[in-house]
């Protein structure tokens, strides 16, 4: 600004780039991202920060958008399956699931008996297995890198028998509409009961390494609350929800499949380490919801009858109509709203993805904390970027 | 073959002959020069041992975390548990390309590595490893270790700015701040231990250990301040739990980010240089220095040094991180008071058994 007119650099070169150092006074503005071993994907956060203090956190989206819902529309709704995998593949099962149960809804037909218990297993083995690497690569962020093998040798166990049970470690494609693409043999059902048999104990090594460490705790509690009203003004679901106190369970509120038959609690965050909504109870209901989860698996590997598989339908045509479906995936409320125009192809299908609303939020809590706590709070919000980029 | 063997034996004879009766000749060197060829001698045999302590720390912490972690670790360069992997690194490090980021500050780029590694290297002076291996027994030696360990943070900001690089910077600030209060709780933490042994000079603490009398019970406020010390050193050190600076998950790597190759391994091995100097002070003021139950020596120095090393380590893996302002708390609010109430106590415990004993002079362990 001193120097005489005729050194000015041209007008374009002197407007600052928002990932470049703007100095206001003490604020800085840092671009976390998107390749960054924090955020859970491609995720760009630029953060206006006043020295340790963030100001404002403005998160980019779209690296991973892969034009899913384009793509639906010119697909038959048995092909559109493998394109739900991909959106949030850590939960792979459970987006199909949402998936099948919306056009199964639409066409009016229902799966036979042992498939719905097979859609149940295979459901809640694969939120074991998210929260899993959820708590893992929340313990990473923190500081602490052993949990998260611990987490991954006992994630093993469940991709093994998924692997025997669809083919794939991670994007099984398993469900179809009206069914599930093949049978689980009676080993793959031992396979489980040996699982959950040896799965239960180590959740109480897992809260003994993590979940009530000192230096664990005064990382995450009283970071990043988020209060039951924010929560529901912005539609966060999902453990997001249940941590701040509000006791809602698609599984129980809004019952799909065969859930209604199965005894199971809804953990909800009591702020029992710092206040309710913080980050600590929201990992903290992860950590619960796995032990329901062995629960519902318990129980549905003792009701599950033995028998065929139905036909299921050869051509996928549902009448004319829409519908919007929801379930609970392991993070929140996955919904999809399916549109037919009575032929193979449906004419729209928008995918309600739970951790898009659950990013919405992130200026909100970020507001005032450190950078530090930047990171809590976004592992304490779980998301998967897949999902929100579709 | 027949003219070889006795050839070689007369020029054995000779030599022998010859390097005794040099040797013999060392006895008449005056003082001074004697010293200062034992100082040369004991100096080269540190610097080889000090080249190759971090190479083992490094494969001693990747098999003890990976045991940890439920895996295996290095397992094949080598052969044996793959004991040669930190040797294939350090080549593959040294082939790398040489690069100083664009906007650098090129001379303090450069610089700031080898002050860190001074630092840490500068420190091995003064351990006691055995009454006569020590380069040098300076009478002023602790306080010698801690001023020399505080240039380390001058080589640490000059890494994060010269950087050019946000994260950096952001990085050796926090480093900075970190390891300059840390040292306070250290110094007072020693403070006791001067008191007991009534002397800064390394070996002279060892020695009024003799007999069993380690400094670490030497009083009920000893423990406490053994266990700040170990606090306080593993800040210094920038391990975790206090490994902000280097925060993998959220500055990349702090204030290093920008170094490769060669300039990035100094970094790292005045890390484990700096760990071994922390264990070694430990050792020599808290833990009885070289005595053992039987053959006093570096054996057992070693020893206690290698104990708390692998309980350094344990720690890393075990432990999540604080936040810096935790950090800090914990140094000012908690490490602080309870280091001055340790050297207070301390001096208290001295003075009233003194004076129950009749004010005889002299330190003494507990009440003996």
């Amino acid at each position: 600004m001193s120097a005489p007119a005729a050194l000015h650099p041209p007008a374009a070169v002197l407007e600052p780039r928002p990932t470049q150092v703007a100095m206001e006074g003490d604020e800085m503005v840092l671009s976390m991202g998107p390749q960054h071993p924090s955020t859970h994907g491609v995720l760009r956060i630029v953060l206006k920060t006043d020295g340790e203090v963030v100001k404002e956190a403005i998160p980019h989206l779209g690296y991973l958008h892969r034009c899913f819902e384009k793509h639906a529309e010119n697909l038959t709704y048995g092909q559109v399956i493998p394109f739900t995998d991909r959106m949030d593949y850590l939960a792979s099962m459970n987006q199909n699931f949402s998936f099948v149960v919306a056009v199964e809804r639409l066409m009016g037909i229902q799966p036979s008996e042992r498939e719905e218990y097979i859609r149940v297993i295979m459901a809640e083995l694969n939120r074991i297995a998210s929260h899993l690497v959820s708590f893992g690569t929340y313990g990473l962020d923190i500081g602490a890198v052993t949990p998260f093998l611990y987490a991954f040798r006992e994630r093993e166990l469940i991709l093994d028998i998924f692997e025997a049970a669809s083919g794939a470690r991670l994007l099984y494609n398993y469900m179809r509409i009206g069914g599930v693409m093949r049978d689980l043999t009676p080993q793959m059902l031992d396979k489980v009961r040996e699982f959950v048999e040896y799965f239960e104990p180590k959740i109480d090594e897992y809260n003994e390494l993590l979940s009530f460490n000192r230096i664990f705790i005064e990382r995450t509690a009283s970071v990043g609350v988020l209060s039951a009203e924010q929560a529901i003004a912005y539609g966060v679901t999902g453990p997001n929800l249940r941590g701040s106190g509000v006791q809602f369970d698609i599984r129980r509120g809004d019952p799909y499949s065969i859930y209604d038959r199965f005894e199971f609690d809804i953990p909800v965050g009591q702020g029992l380490h710092g206040t309710v909504g913080d980050c600590w109870d929201r990992y903290y209901v992860r950590i619960l919801e796995m032990r329901e989860s062995v629960k519902i698996l318990r129980q549905a590997l003792a009701q599950i009858p033995a028998g065929e598989l139905a036909r299921r339908p050869k051509t996928v045509k549902p009448p004319k109509g829409e519908i919007y479906s929801r379930t609970e995936s392991p993070r929140g409320e996955l919904g999809f709203y399916v549109i037919s125009d009575g032929t193979t192809n449906p004419l729209r299908v928008k995918a309600r993805s739970p951790c898009f609303t659950a990013m919405s939020v992130f200026d909100e809590l970020a507001r005032g904390a450190m950078i530090s706590d930047v990171i809590a709070i976004i592992g304490s919000i779980d998301i998967v970027l897949g999902e929100i980029d579709r | 073959m027949d003219q070889i063997v006795p050839a070689a034996h007369g020029l054995i004879a000779w030599l022998a002959i010859h390097v005794w009766g040099a040797l013999g000749l060392l006895n008449q060197l005056p003082g001074e020069l004697f010293a200062l060829l034992v100082m040369v001698v004991v100096g080269a045999l540190m610097l080889v041992f000090l080249s190759l302590l971090p190479l083992f720390f490094v494969w001693l912490e990747r098999k003890l975390s990976a045991r940890i972690q439920n895996r295996l670790g290095p397992m094949e360069v080598g052969g044996f548990h793959g004991w040669l992997q930190t040797v294939a690194d350090t080549v593959k490090l040294l082939l790398k390309e040489d690069l100083v980021p664009a906007g650098a500050d090129q001379r303090l780029f450069k610089l700031a590595p080898m002050l860190a590694v001074m630092a840490s290297l500068a420190a091995f002076v003064v351990l006691p490893f055995s009454p006569w291996l020590i380069i040098a027994d300076l009478n002023v030696g602790l306080l010698y270790v801690v001023g020399v360990g505080s240039i380390g943070v001058v080589g640490i900001l000059m890494a994060g700015w010269s950087s050019n690089n946000k994260y950096s910077l952001l990085g050796a600030m926090r480093s900075a701040a970190q390891i300059i209060s840390y040292e306070i709780p250290i110094l007072l933490s020693l403070l006791p231990v001067v008191m007991l042994a009534g002397s800064l000079s390394t070996r002279t603490i060892v020695e009024a250990q003799a007999g069993f009398k380690w400094f670490a019970f030497a009083n009920p406020f000893m423990p406490l301040a053994f266990l700040i010390f170990f606090i306080a050193s593993l800040a210094e050190l920038n391990r975790t739990p206090f490994d902000i600076p280097e925060a993998e998950s959220e500055l990349v790597a702090g204030f290093h980010t920008e170094y490769s190759g060669l300039r990035w391994s100094f970094f790292f091995m005045a890390e484990y240089a700096n760990m071994f100097v922390s264990a070694a002070i430990a050792t020599t003021v808290f833990l009885g220095g070289w005595y053992g139950p039987f053959a006093a020596g570096p054996l057992w120095f070693l020893l206690k040094c290698f104990a708390l090393i692998v309980l350094m380590m344990w720690l890393r893996w075990t432990l999540p991180r604080l936040r810096v302002d935790q950090l800090m708390a914990m140094c000012w609010k908690y490490l602080v008071p309870a280091s001055l109430v340790c050297a207070f106590g301390a001096g208290t415990w001295y003075l009233v058994i003194n004076h129950l004993r009749g004010g005889t002079a002299g330190t003494f362990w507990f009440w003996s």
